[in-house]
């Protein structure tokens, strides 16, 4: 029997959205406001889902705690409180937009889950707009 | 790497649920409350979903500036503070939440150019939401 496990988090983290290979002028007209090289901040949430098989024993798809751990060392405690492009290596060299979020947390957290599969990461950066990332190509 | 974008917009408007297929009774027993000839409104949540592989040099699946200028101008301008009844949309069809979702799916389809639509979402009130995607398969 398949079940779909959702865990949420938030952290608060800021960023800036600037191509250097962009003129000056392309990265306003593309990037807008989030150009501003001093960066702005979101409280950012994150949902993580799992899948996997019930095991009968325990009745759990997941240990809660573990995957909790997992977000929180993965995720959180390198993104609470942080400005992405400065203190993320992976947005060293990319735009920390929404949809690179998601796909950057599904990279940290795919390899260190053991029991259950990931399924989907959704990131709201505001109430009004999130990214899912299904691991697809 | 193929990445799913949603964007969530609000508008308000009124409607009339009544079929003039049926008979007064019958629109009554199927419509109940919201069959009341002057009608009543909500506050529609609409949720735009759209998807295609992350453009390396901008990080992004599209520009939501674009995404919020089509909707504004196709969508919102057109629905918001209105009757749903009176428009041309609902000539022929009643403007159930079912119809109105299709309407504003096809509305997207056809328009939208700068990234594939993958489904629309929209909620009547907080207890109530109608999701319409076309042909395809809704991703879970």
């Amino acid at each position: 029997m398949m079940v779909y496990l959702t865990r949420k988090a938030e952290f608060s983290a800021s960023h800036s959205y600037h191509n250097p290979e962009f003129t000056p002028e392309e990265n306003r007209r593309i990037f807008g406001m989030c150009n501003n090289p001093n960066g702005h901040g979101h409280n950012y949430t994150l949902e993580v889902t799992v899948k996997g098989e019930v095991d009968p024993r325990s009745g759990f798809v997941v240990d809660l705690k573990q995957l909790k751990d997992i977000m929180h060392r993965e995720v959180l405690d390198a993104m609470d409180h942080r400005f992405l492009n400065k203190e993320v290596p992976e947005f060293f060299s990319q735009i920390p937009t929404t949809e690179n979020l998601a796909i950057v947390i599904w990279q940290r957290l795919a390899p260190k889950l053991k029991a259950a599969q990931l399924h989907r990461v959704r990131v709201y950066e505001t109430p009004d707009l999130f990214a899912d990332f299904y691991g697809e190509a | 790497m193929k990445t799913h974008l949603t964007r969530r917009y609000i508008f308000s408007a009124s409607h009339r649920l009544h079929s003039e297929e049926m008979p007064p009774d019958e629109n009554r027993a199927t419509y109940g409350k919201c069959n009341n000839p002057h009608g009543h409104g909500h506050n529609y949540a609409l949720e735009v979903t759209v998807s295609g592989p992350v453009e390396p040099s901008t990080g992004m699946v599209c520009n939501l500036v674009d995404l919020d200028g089509f909707v504004r101008r196709e969508i919102i301008e057109k629905f918001d503070l209105q009757n749903l009844n009176v428009l041309p949309e609902f000539a022929r069809s009643v403007p159930t939440t079912e119809n109105l979702c299709a309407v504003i799916y096809d509305i997207v389809q056809r328009g939208f150019r700068h990234a594939h639509l993958d489904k629309v979402r929209l909620e009547e009130t907080m207890m109530n939401s109608f999701e319409y995607a076309g042909d395809s398969e809704l991703l879970r």
